[in-house]
C-alpha cells in the first residue's frame, strides 16, 4: 500500500510540475510539450492507481499467451507493434516529402507542413521511432533467450518502452512546431534530450542487468553488438547535445560548440548514429535471427570477434567524410577518409558472417520468404557499405556531396538493410510472441519482399542518376569558359527523377501495408489457405526454453 | 563450452564471460577515435585562423538565424563554399573557418536541394527576398522551395533578446555587457530606418540598418530573416583577407 501511495504521489508530483512549467512556458511549443508530459504523468498515475499493467489489462490481445513462454515478453509485443506503427508513419511522411520536391504545392502554404519541418519528422520517425523500437524490442527478446534469464527490473523495462514512446511524441510534435536544435538527426531540444538520457540509462540498466542474471557462461555475440550500440549511443548523445538553454521555461537552446568544432562533433555523432544505431544494433539482430531462421550456427566465431572489435573501433573515426573540402582542417578530413575506406573490411566481415551462415541451407532462399528477406537485407548491407567508403574518397565526394547521390546511398542502406532485416525479424517474432503456428500468409511475405525490393531499385537508381547528373551540371563549363547551367536549371532537371523516387517510395510503403494486414490477421489467429511455402516451424521446445530456477 | 582458457595468454573468452569488462573495453574502443580527431580542434590554434571582420550576430540577425533553423532551411541549403573553381564562380570566395566561429550551432548543411547561401548577402535586393520568401515561384519559376508568407505577418518576439545573448555569451560568444543590456533596443533599431543606428553600428560593425520587410509599421520575422540573409558572407573583406592566408 505504501509503495502504491508513493508511486501515485510521484506521478502526481511530476504532473503538477509539468503543469506549472506549462503555465510558465516562454513559448507556445514549450507549453504544448509540458502539457503532453503532464498528460502522460496523469495516465501513469491512473495506471498505478488501478494497480495493474494498464495496457495488458485493457487489451488482453497485447499480452499474448502466458503459458507458452516463461520469458517476460509483454514489452516486446508492444515494441513489435510500435515498430510497425511508427514505420508506417515514417514511410508515409517520407512519401509526402518526396512528392513535395516534385510538386511544391504540396507544402500547402502552411508553416506546419513545409518540407523543412517534415523532413526531420521523416528521418527521426524512421531512424529513432521505427529503428529504435525494433532495436529495443529485439534486444529484450534476444537477451532473455541467449542468457536464459527473465528481464531484470521488469518495471524499468516497461518504463523504457513508454518513456521512449514519449520521447518520440515530444520530438515529432516539436518538429512540426519548429522546435529544433538545427543539427541533423539530433534535432530534439535540450529537455527532450535530457528525457532521452534518463530513458537510455534505464535501458542500459535493464539490458546489463539481464546479462548479469544469465544462466549461460558466455555472453552471445548478438549481445556484444547490442551492448556497444547502447553504450556508444549514450556517449554520442551526451556530447553532441551539450547546449545552453535560453531559459528553463523555453524550448530554445544554443549548442555548446560553434563552427568547425560543432561541425565535427555533429558528424562524429551523425555518422555513428548510422554506425551504431543502424549498423551495430541491426547486426545484433542479424546475429540472432538469421541463425535461428536458417537453423544453422553462425558461420565463424573468429570472424565475429575480429569484425566486432574492428567495426566499433573504426566507425568512430569516419565522421569527417561528411565535411570534405569544408573549413575543417585537412588532416581531419584525410583521417576520416582513410578510416572510412578501411571500414569497408569489417563491414563486409559482418555481411560474410551473415550470408555464410546459410551454408547448407541455401535452398531456403527459394522456399522461405523470411530467409529471402534476410539475404536481401545482407546484400543491401554489403552494397551500401561498399558505396559508403567509395563516396568518402575525396575525389568522388567532391562530385557526390550535396547531391541526391547521398540520399540514394542512405536509402539503399535504410530501406534495404535496416528495413528488410527488421521486417524479417518481425515476421519471425509475431507468430512466436502470439503463439501462432505461422504468419497468416507466407505468400504475402513474398509480396512484401518483391514490393520492397522493386521500390528500393526505383529509389536508388533514380537518386544515382539525379545525383550524378546534378553534380556534373553544377561543374560543367562551356567552350566560352563560363558555367553552363544556372542552379535553377539543375533543379528543373531533377523533376523526372523525383517522380521515379516517389514511385519507389510508394511501392515500399505498399509492401509495409501488406505486412500490417498480414500481422493483423496473424494476431487475430487466422491462417490463410494458400499454396504452402516452407517456414522454420515454431517449436517452443527448441527455442532455448527458460529453465525455472528455484528461489534462492 | 567447457574448454578451459589457456593460462597466461589473452583469451577473448575472458571478455565474453564478464559484462563489465566487455562494456569497458567497448567504451574504450569507441572513445579513442573522438579523442584523437575532435579534441585537438579545441586547442590547435590554426584550426580557426583569425580573420578581420568577423563579429557576433546583431540581435535582429540572430533572430533571423533562429527562424532559419526553426524552419529547417539547413536541410536544403548549405552555407559552405568549397574551394573549387565552379563553386567560387557560382557562389563567391570559398568559406573560411572563422566565418562560422560564432555559429551555435553551425549551419554548413549537407545537401543542396537549393543553392548554397554562405555568400548570399547583397546578391539580391530586399524586395527580391521578400517576393521570394512569400512565393518562391513568383521570381524563380523552377523553384521547389516552400512558401513562407506567414513570416511577413508575424512580429518578432520582443523583450527576450537579453536572455538569448546571455546564453550565447555563456558558450563563448563575446557579447559585451552593453550589447546584452541594449539587446532588445538593438533588435528594434536595426529594422527602423528612422532610428539612430550609430550605437548599433559601433557594437556591430557593418550592421545594415533599414526596414527589410517593406512594412515600417512593425518589425516582423520577415525583417529578421532578410536581415540575416543580407549579412551572410559579407563580414570578411576577401581582398583584404588574402595577405592573411598562410603559404603552404
Amino acid at each position: 500500500m505504501d509503495i502504491l501511495l508513493t508511486r501515485v504521489g510521484v506521478w502526481f508530483f511530476v504532473a503538477v510540475m509539468a503543469f506549472a512549467a506549462m503555465a510558465l512556458g516562454a513559448d507556445m511549443a514549450y507549453s504544448v510539450h509540458m502539457g503532453i508530459v503532464c498528460l502522460a504523468a496523469l495516465i501513469a498515475m491512473a495506471a498505478s492507481m488501478h494497480k495493474f499493467d494498464f495496457i495488458t489489462g485493457r487489451f488482453p490481445v497485447l499480452s499474448g499467451p502466458s503459458v507458452a513462454s516463461h520469458y517476460d515478453d509483454d514489452p516486446i509485443r508492444w515494441g513489435a507493434i510500435a515498430t510497425l506503427f511508427w514505420g508506417i508513419a515514417g514511410f508515409l511522411v517520407g512519401l509526402i516529402i518526396a512528392l513535395q520536391l516534385a510538386f511544391p504545392v504540396l507544402n500547402f502554404n502552411l508553416e506546419f507542413t513545409t518540407f523543412g519541418r517534415l523532413r526531420p519528422l521523416h528521418t527521426s520517425a524512421v531512424i529513432f521511432a521505427f529503428g529504435g523500437n525494433a532495436l529495443i524490442a529485439t534486444s529484450f527478446y534476444v537477451v532473455q533467450r541467449t542468457c536464459r534469464a527473465r528481464l531484470a527490473f521488469p518495471g524499468l523495462a516497461r518504463f523504457v518502452f513508454w518513456g521512449y514512446q514519449l520521447f518520440i511524441v515530444l520530438a515529432a510534435t516539436g518538429y512540426l512546431m519548429g522546435v529544433t536544435e538545427g543539427k541533423e538527426y539530433a534535432e530534439p531540444e535540450w529537455y527532450v534530450d535530457l528525457w532521452l538520457t534518463v530513458v537510455w540509462v534505464s535501458y542500459l540498466a535493464v539490458f546489463v542487468g539481464t546479462i548479469v542474471k544469465r544462466k549461460e557462461p558466455h555472453i552471445y555475440v548478438a549481445n556484444w553488438f547490442y551492448l556497444s550500440f547502447i553504450i556508444t549511443v549514450a556517449m554520442l548523445h551526451l556530447v553532441n547535445n551539450l547546449s545552453m538553454p535560453v531559459s528553463l521555461f523555453g524550448s530554445k537552446s544554443y549548442s555548446a560548440f560553434a563552427g568547425v568544432q560543432d561541425a565535427l562533433t555533429q558528424w562524429w555523432y551523425g555518422h555513428n548514429a548510422v554506425g551504431f544505431f543502424l549498423t551495430a544494433g541491426f547486426l545484433a539482430m542479424m546475429y540472432y535471427f538469421v541463425p535461428k531462421q536458417a537453423e544453422r550456427p553462425v558461420y565463424s566465431y573468429r570472424l565475429s570477434i575480429v569484425h566486432f572489435w574492428s567495426l566499433i573501433f573504426l566507425y568512430i573515426w569516419a565522421g569527417p567524410h561528411h565535411l570534405h573540402y569544408t573549413a575543417l582542417p585537412d588532416w581531419a578530413q584525410t583521417l576520416g577518409m582513410v578510416f572510412s575506406v578501411v571500414l569497408w573490411m569489417p563491414s563486409w566481415g559482418g555481411m560474410i558472417n551473415g550470408l555464410m551462415t546459410l551454408n547448407g541451407a541455401w535452398d531456403k532462399i527459394r522456399t522461405d520468404p523470411i530467409i529471402r528477406m534476410m539475404v536481401m537485407a545482407l546484400a543491401f548491407y554489403g552494397m551500401s557499405t561498399f558505396e559508403g567508403p567509395m563516396l568518402s574518397i575525396k575525389a568522388v565526394n567532391s562530385l557526390s556531396h550535396y547531391t541526391d547521390w547521398t540520399i540514394g546511398h542512405v536509402h539503399s542502406g535504410a530501406l534495404g538493410w535496416n528495413g528488410m532485416i527488421t521486417f524479417a525479424c518481425l515476421y519471425y517474432l509475431f507468430p512466436r510472441l502470439w503463439n501462432r503456428e505461422r504468419m497468416y500468409s507466407l505468400r504475402m511475405i513474398n509480396w512484401h519482399f518483391w514490393l520492397s525490393t522493386l521500390g528500393i531499385v526505383f529509389y536508388a537508381s533514380a537518386m544515382w542518376v539525379s545525383g550524378i547528373m546534378q553534380g556534373l551540371m553544377w561543374r560543367e563549363y562551356g567552350a566560352d569558359g563560363y558555367l553552363v547551367y544556372s542552379f535553377a536549371e539543375t533543379v528543373a532537371a531533377m523533376f523526372p527523377m523525383y517522380l521515379i523516387r516517389a514511385f519507389g517510395g510508394l511501392l515500399y510503403l505498399s509492401g509495409a501495408l501488406v505486412m500490417v494486414f498480414n500481422v493483423w490477421m496473424t494476431i487475430a489467429g487466422k491462417l490463410r489457405v494458400e499454396k504452402p511455402m516452407t517456414e522454420t516451424p515454431y517449436n517452443p521446445e527448441a527455442d532455448r526454453p527458460f529453465v525455472a530456477v528455484p528461489a534462492e | 563450452m567447457t574448454s578451459t582458457p589457456k593460462t597466461g595468454a589473452f583469451s577473448h573468452k575472458n571478455l565474453e564471460r564478464n559484462v563489465s569488462l566487455l562494456g569497458l573495453c567497448a567504451l574504450g574502443a569507441v572513445a579513442i577515435g573522438g579523442i584523437v580527431e575532435i579534441a585537438p580542434l579545441f586547442w590547435i590554434d590554426s584550426t580557426v585562423e583569425k580573420v578581420e571582420g568577423v563579429r557576433p550576430y546583431t540581435p535582429l540577425e540572430l533572430t533571423g538565424r533562429n527562424i532559419y533553423i526553426r524552419e529547417g532551411c539547413y536541410v536544403c541549403h548549405s552555407q559552405m563554399v568549397r574551394p573549387f573553381r565552379d563553386e567560387v564562380e557560382r557562389y563567391g570566395p570559398y568559406s573560411l573557418a572563422a566565418e562560422s566561429m560564432y555559429d551555435h550551432p553551425f549551419q554548413w548543411g549537407s545537401k543542396r536541394t537549393g543553392p548554397d547561401l554562405a555568400r548570399v548577402g547583397g546578391r539580391y535586393s530586399d524586395e527580391w527576398h521578400r517576393a521570394h520568401l512569400k512565393d518562391p515561384r513568383s521570381v524563380v519559376p523552377e523553384s521547389i522551395m516552400p512558401p513562407y508568407a506567414f513570416l511577413a505577418e508575424r512580429p518578432v518576439k520582443a523583450g527576450q533578446m537579453a536572455g538569448h545573448l546571455t546564453a550565447l555569451s555563456r558558450v563563448g560568444v563575446p557579447y559585451s555587457k552593453d550589447a546584452i543590456k541594449e539587446a532588445d533596443a538593438d533588435l528594434m533599431a536595426q529594422a527602423d530606418p528612422n532610428a539612430d543606428g550609430a550605437a548599433l553600428q559601433a557594437r556591430y560593425p557593418k550592421a545594415q540598418v533599414r526596414d527589410f520587410d517593406g512594412n515600417p509599421a512593425k518589425v516582423t520575422e520577415l525583417d529578421a530573416v532578410v536581415a540575416y540573409l543580407q549579412m551572410l558572407g559579407t563580414l570578411v573583406d576577401h581582398q583584404k583577407a588574402k595577405p592573411f592566408e598562410q603559404p603552404r
